[in-house]
């Protein structure tokens, strides 16, 4: 944190609904729930839809694919592939897209707040 | 009973004094690690979030052994050789639910907390009634959480140290709640996070360790493996299948949705983003406990047929400990009394550690929340606040100790699961509804938790978990009178319903729009969140 220089005006107090109603904030905002609602969503029905499966329609899951791998294998694997693929394109979005945003928005913040 | 179980046991292999030496050794080491580490303890910041000063890759090996609990690693890999594929449904629930964490939570509350959940929850509405109910909540699923991991513990030693009788399990349930307590007395969050640390290298190391044994066993053929467990098992090819283990689907869902809902809303869990210094860092952590959570899922998969393939269902039902011995009697098969011995140990550092991270979080919950936020209006200085967390661990200490041996013997999963449909009925609607929905307020939040954890507890105390069954904690008594063994189908949307109901009922203006700005501003950008301590 910076020293704040004598003389200067006092800690600036940050009126978050300004900031909150900013277009870059706006957009940083929109970009996370753009992002992070669909997926979300994605992961829970494709979830579901395997519990419903393994409930409901056991003669389905148990239908052999190849050797002894049957359906309800290969699916309980894919929800392990989808989980680490959910989590890279996450990542990789949030260091590409989020970041960038918020880092800017916070730095202003500071600034205004050591009264600069 | 027990001498039936005795008697039928393999017990002559068993090496209980070498069991015991190799958990001393463990002991030892930790507690070093765990005295090192507490010599930089001062701040309140130190003590309940490790001085925010983790990696992203600490932190995540830190979640994993936070996270890995004995109901994951003897629970599952016992389901799987015993149920078959329905114990897999278990794993794929445990870490679906991570992405709830990582996508809608982690971040966010991170950048807005301090120490506890309710930090969060009470940040843009009145502090003490959200802050009271938060603790309520968190206290209670801690506390369902850790008679879980002392029943737990006390069922692992009547297989490993070969001691059967009441005050005998009795004694080491003590000596693990001692030790418990003295890990976090001494070492404070950043022991408490060393010791998860090491247990979860040492669990995942031993998981990768047996998984390629079995696997050689079988040629490296998944397949072969598969059919071996096929051959063994008395239901052959329904081992591969669901609906072994759950005859009735709802209770499947209702089970499925409350493993899912359930790990964002863990105390325990969310207190571990707040040791790390930036949200960022909370994000790197929630992916490498992915990675680490999903790889051990993997390897109770192979453990699981395997267990059920080289031990056979009929030995481990018979074993002292029944289907929580499937572990420890498929590292005997493998490696003899040593294996055995290194497996037994690291499945007691694994209780010792989760029983941990479970009293920093119920301390720090107690202390922070109810005594400085509600009680003393959040005047209390952090000595006093170190003090009063200091008398709740040793409290927690005696009531884990105390329900512990008081739990012996009795079917612990349910805990566990009430555990998770507590922490998804009462806490994850007043998490969401506080990040995402503007319009959310005090009388919802109030209402979520309180009428979540209600309906939650109510329907567990009606359901076959009490009442009806060989299995329920009443044994054949009475007729449950909700049918379903886990409460999440009803008492989850019960929780989101009132969260809304309470809010909509608001009468406008109630709450203050500059603190929901700040609020959602700040959980976005990361400004002005708690930063790292350096010493």
């Amino acid at each position: 944190m910076t020293e704040t220089p004598t003389g200067a005006p006092a800690k600036g107090r940050i009126d978050y609904i300004a900031v909150e109603d900013s277009p870059r904030f706006r957009e940083l905002k929109r970009a996370h729930r753009g992002f992070v609602f669909p997926l979300a969503a994605f992961f829970l029905i494709w979830y579901f839809v395997y519990v419903l499966l393994a409930g409901w329609a056991p003669g389905f899951m148990a239908q052999k694919v190849f050797g002894d791998v049957n359906v309800g294998l290969l699916i309980g694997l894919g929800q392990f592939v989808t989980t680490f693929a959910i989590t890279m394109a996450y990542v990789s979005f949030a260091n590409k897209r989020l970041d960038p945003q918020s880092s800017a928005i916070r730095e202003d913040l500071e600034k205004q707040e050591a009264g600069a | 009973m027990n001498a039936v179980f005795a008697a039928a046991a393999p017990a002559a292999e068993n090496n209980p004094v070498l069991n015991i030496s190799i958990f001393g050794a463990f002991v030892a080491v930790t507690l070093f690690i765990v005295i090192r580490a507490s010599r930089n303890n001062k701040s309140a910041a130190d003590f309940y979030a490790g001085g925010r000063s983790f990696s992203g890759p600490q932190n995540g090996f830190a979640i994993a052994g936070d996270y890995l609990s004995a109901a994951s690693f003897l629970g599952i890999v016992g389901a799987i050789a015993v149920n078959g594929y329905d114990g897999f449904l278990y794993s794929i629930g445990f870490l679906v639910a991570w992405l709830v964490a990582l996508l809608l939570v982690a971040e966010l509350m991170r950048n807005t907390g301090k120490f506890t959940m309710a930090d969060v929850l009470s940040f843009r509405l009145k502090q003490r009634p959200v802050r009271m109910a938060a603790a309520i909540s968190t206290l209670t699923v801690c506390f369902f959480y850790l008679l879980a991991q002392m029943a737990g513990a006390g069922g692992l030693v009547s297989l490993l140290l070969g001691v059967s009788d009441k005050v005998g399990t009795a004694a080491v349930v003590t000596v693990v709640g001692v030790l418990m307590v003295g890990y976090v007395l001494i070492g404070g969050m950043k022991g408490t996070t060393w010791v998860q640390i090491v247990k979860a290298f040492l669990l995942i190391g031993g998981a990768i360790l047996m998984a390629l044994w079995v696997l050689v066993i079988h040629g490296f053929d998944f397949n072969t493996l598969l059919g071996a467990a096929v051959q063994a098992s008395p239901d052959g090819e329904a081992t591969l299948a669901p609906g072994l283990q759950y005859k009735n689907p709802i209770d499947f869902l209702s089970l499925g949705l409350a493993l899912v809902l359930g790990t964002a809303g863990l105390p325990h869990v969310l207190m571990r983003f707040y040791t790390v210094p930036t949200a960022k860092e909370a994000r790197r952590s929630v992916v490498w406990a992915i990675w680490l959570i999903g790889l051990f899922y993997l390897l109770t998969l192979v453990l699981g047929y395997g267990a059920g393939a080289l031990v056979g269902e009929e030995t481990i039902l018979a074993a002292p400990g029944g289907v929580n011995s499937a572990a420890p009697l498929l590292a005997q098969a493998l490696g003899g009394a040593v294996l055995m011995g290194i497996i037994s140990a690291v499945a007691f550092a694994t209780i010792l550690a989760v029983v941990a991270g479970l009293t920093i979080t119920a301390a720090a919950s107690f202390s922070h929340d109810i005594y400085n936020g509600v009680i003393k209006r959040g005047t209390a200085t952090e000595g006093q606040e170190r003090k009063v967390a200091n008398v709740t661990i040793l409290v927690i200490g005696a009531l884990a100790i105390i329900g512990g041996i008081a739990v012996l013997g009795q079917n612990v999963a349910f805990l566990v699961a009430l555990a998770f449909a507590i922490a998804a009925s009462a806490n994850l609607p007043t998490i969401l509804y506080s990040l995402f929905w503007r319009g959310f307020t005090t009388r919802g939040a109030v209402w979520s938790m309180y009428g979540g954890l209600a309906a939650a507890i109510i329907l567990i105390a009606l359901s076959p978990v009490f009442w009806g069954t060989p299995t329920s904690v009443f044994g054949e008594t009475g007729v449950a009178i909700w049918p379903l063994s886990n409460p999440g189908i009803v008492s989850i949307p019960v929780g989101f319903l009132l969260g809304w109901l309470g809010s909509i009922t608001t009468p406008k203006g109630a709450e203050d729009p500059r603190l929901a700005a700040e609020m959602e501003v700040r959980s976005l950008t990361g400004h002005g969140a708690e930063k790292a301590v350096h010493h």
